[in-house]
């Protein structure tokens, strides 16, 4: 079994650090605008829940991409975007029903977490543990 | 890199908007927020102008470090010149609208004029539109904020706003940002009112980069480690600033009834501990803490209010959680004011943030007016029919909604203390300098933090300076001024980095320096850093002697200078402002009558 992504959102204390350690992976520059995953806040600031992509097995984005632009990494199980055959259709962004994959304005490609090849920066640098990347037993175990 | 080197100007008054360079000479003298933005202020500005005229300048201020990964990189600096006090105001925030105003590709967004009519601004990048307030205008902070989202369709859009008060010229009105975080203090927030201008609302996805990615990120993983591994820093995570309540209630300065007393029998129902503790009907007051952007600490609270209690029993609308209770809500709302009621200051900080008010004068403000009342100066018939007595929480609750909707008595309120006990015959009554409220420490018991707030350029102010070490070990004036001086540089420095002040319990100058050399253009080390926030402080000082401002400013009322601490660790203590003033003048290289010489304005590149 692949490991996965697991937010405990009750630690998430909203401080957007995983948000820019993702845009610097991706995109070189601090730019949360451009992040993979995204923090989102409710009640008025009492609760921040941070969200990025399941990698769910049915992966409809990859189904429904007609230039076969999205494969699945063997060795972590994470559906990858292939820039070079992505033509920025954004049927995958229709398909997706978590919305966690967006189209990206300034490269006209589609973005969507890749699980950093296996490495996650967001739970490398999440200060409280909210996002710690585990061995899906581990992750209903914790849940 | 790490500067986005533009800075978006707006001319209110025509409706002009211009993207320019970023002075980088400016830049490398003053790196950034607070220091970047008084040079602008300074150069573009009379500082005789009056602050509440067209004239005046407002400036947003990001640092070099705002928006990147280093720790609490979240702050943006308003600085203008402050109603509250006619000297130069610079009033930081934290929460997420700094940032995003970097991410849309600026450094500073300066405002000049005033529009003709109100307005807010709308920023996507390089889209910039001035729009009609008109559906906004009368409305507070949270409206402001949740209508301008839904108007543009937008969540990701970070606002700042006024509210109410601001709109109405209230001197210690404050720029709201994220719904509960401020630039607080000197009245920032009337100047945006008095321009027209009720709200900014950016989006940015230009996102920012440093010099050195590399390397700024090993450094960024050495202070990430430092704060987590840091007692302090633990502290604030688990209790915010909270906490301080208790040192100050045992310590004995914590400021009580307008500083008559200097500890608060009713501590133990409004600190940490109390905000934890469930009462009879299980309400618990402080439901989490909760980060601004970037930040690993996390020492903000989120609260919310008993529903059973008489504030909101019959107002839904209050039902929910938000900006809970910090040291100085705390103090201002409770101890100055005699008020032991919990759910009364929390209610009392909604208000704040919704309407857009600086805690800490409205709560000076208040008790000044409590000691007029019960001198008989004050009567019921002008407070509105509220028993404006020390201890009253409704006095607290109604009036903190009167000042910020500007109705009544809160119009009276509305003077800040200074104005307000002039205007009534009694100007000893006054607590703060330079017009502005002191902070919730009493400079009988805590000396060198007398020194600093009669020093501090924008009035009274606990934030401008770090003797806290100092005072506790000797509670005597010896030795204060050169610590007092070199924390004020310290800080000055720390607060054009585009960070917060509240790492320096795990940071030294050194982790800022090895931050903004990594992220940065040119050399940075600790010594250029401190020569910077020298000279940060010595151009503010410039900007207030331009203004107007002499030696006999930099005072302390009668109350902390001849009348002895009643009781605590400094009772029958006064402070001893006159020995460390001529002291802190000399470290400083300034003449006996507190002017900076020529040298050292040579010294510093100010001349």
């Amino acid at each position: 079994m692949f490991k996965v992504l697991t937010m405990f959102a009750d630690k998430c204390t909203g401080c957007l650090q995983c948000e820019m350690a993702c845009s610097l992976e991706n995109e070189g520059v601090f730019n949360p605008a451009k992040s993979r995953i995204k923090v989102f806040e409710f009640e008025h600031g009492k609760r921040a829940v941070p969200y990025t992509c399941t990698q769910c097995e049915e992966a409809w984005c990859m189904q429904a991409c007609p230039t076969d632009a999205i494969v699945i990494n063997k060795e972590t199980g994470a559906k990858e975007v292939i820039d070079d055959q992505c033509v920025g259709c954004k049927v995958c962004t229709i398909a997706c029903p978590y919305g966690t994959i967006n189209y990206n304005t300034s490269s006209g490609k589609v973005i969507k977490c890749d699980l950093c090849g296996g490495d996650p920066e967001c739970a490398k640098i999440c200060p409280t543990q909210a996002i710690v990347y585990m061995n899906p037993e581990s992750a209903q175990a914790a849940a | 890199m790490s500067w986005q080197k533009k800075v978006l100007r707006i001319d209110l008054s025509t409706g002009e908007s211009f993207v320019e360079p970023l002075n980088m000479e400016w830049a490398h003298d003053y790196m950034g927020e607070r220091g970047l933005a008084s040079k602008y202020l300074y150069e573009m500005m009379d500082p005789k102008t009056d602050p509440m005229s067209p004239e005046n300048v407002l400036i947003f201020a990001t640092g070099p470090l705002t928006g990147t990964m280093a720790s609490t990189s979240g702050r943006y600096a308003v600085v203008t010149k402050g109603p509250l006090t006619n000297a130069i105001a610079c009033s930081n925030s934290g929460g997420k609208f700094g940032a995003e105003l970097k991410f849309a590709g600026y450094d500073l967004l300066i405002l000049q004029g005033k529009s003709p009519k109100p307005v807010y601004l709308h920023i996507v990048d390089d889209e910039i539109e001035i729009l009609p307030a008109d559906d906004i205008w009368g409305t507070s902070v949270w409206n402001t904020e949740e209508w301008v989202k839904t108007h543009h369709q937008n969540p990701q859009l970070k606002v700042a706003s006024i509210g109410e008060a601001g709109e109405n010229g209230v001197y210690y009105a404050c720029v709201v940002n994220d719904l509960h975080r401020a630039a607080g203090r000197s009245g920032v927030g009337a100047v945006m009112g008095s321009k027209n201008l009720k709200a900014v609302a950016v989006h940015g996805t230009v996102g920012v980069g440093v010099n050195d990615p590399k390397k700024f990120m090993q450094v960024v993983k050495h202070t990430h480690q430092l704060l987590a591994d840091n007692t302090g820093r633990r502290e604030m995570t688990e209790q915010g600033t909270h906490a301080m309540i208790d040192t100050m209630q045992e310590f004995g300065g914590l400021p009580t009834r307008n500083f008559q007393a200097v500890q608060f029998e009713g501590t133990d129902k409004i600190n940490p501990e109390a905000s934890t503790t469930p009462k009879a009907n299980g309400h618990v007051n402080l439901l989490t803490n909760k980060a601004c952007f970037g930040c690993t600490i996390a020492c903000g609270r989120i609260a919310h209010i008993d529903k059973e209690h008489f504030s909101i029993v019959n107002r839904k609308e209050y039902w929910h959680a938000s900006g809970g209770l910090e040291y100085e809500t705390a103090y201002a709302f409770g101890p100055v004011i005699g008020v032991d009621d919990i759910d009364a200051l929390t209610f009392a900080n909604y208000m704040m943030n919704e309407h857009g008010m600086d805690p800490i004068s409205f709560g000076g403000t208040l008790a000044s007016a409590m000691e007029l009342y019960e001198l008989g100066v004050l009567t019921k018939e002008q407070t509105d029919g509220i028993e404006l007595k020390f201890g009253n929480p409704e006095a607290l609750t109604v009036m903190a909604e009167k000042t910020g909707k500007y109705e009544g008595f809160g119009k009276e309120l509305a003077l800040g203390s200074k104005r307000l006990c002039e205007k009534y015959g009694h100007p000893e009554l006054f607590m703060g300098v330079k017009g502005q409220e002191f902070a919730g420490y009493d400079s009988r018991a805590l000396q060198g933090m007398g020194l600093g707030y009669a020093t501090g350029n924008r009035g009274a102010c606990h934030l401008r300076h770090d003797t806290f070490a100092e005072d506790m070990e000797d509670q005597s004036g010896n030795g204060k001024a050169i610590p007092c001086k070199r924390s004020q540089d310290n800080t000055a420095a720390i607060d054009s980095t585009g960070l917060c002040l509240f790492t320096t319990s795990a940071w030294g100058i050194e982790e800022f320096a090895m931050q903004i050399d990594a992220a940065c253009e040119g050399d940075w080390d600790a010594a250029r850093l401190k020569q910077t926030g020298e000279r940060v402080w010595n151009l503010e000082k410039q900007f207030n002697l331009a203004a107007g401002f002499t030696k006999a400013d930099d005072t302390l009322p009668k109350r902390l200078l001849e009348v002895p601490a009643p009781s605590g660790t400094a009772k029958g203590k006064v402070c001893e402002l006159d020995q460390m003033l001529g002291e802190y003048y000399e470290a400083r290289g300034w003449s006996a009558d507190g002017v900076p010489t020529a040298e050292t304005l040579h010294r510093l590149n100010l001349s």
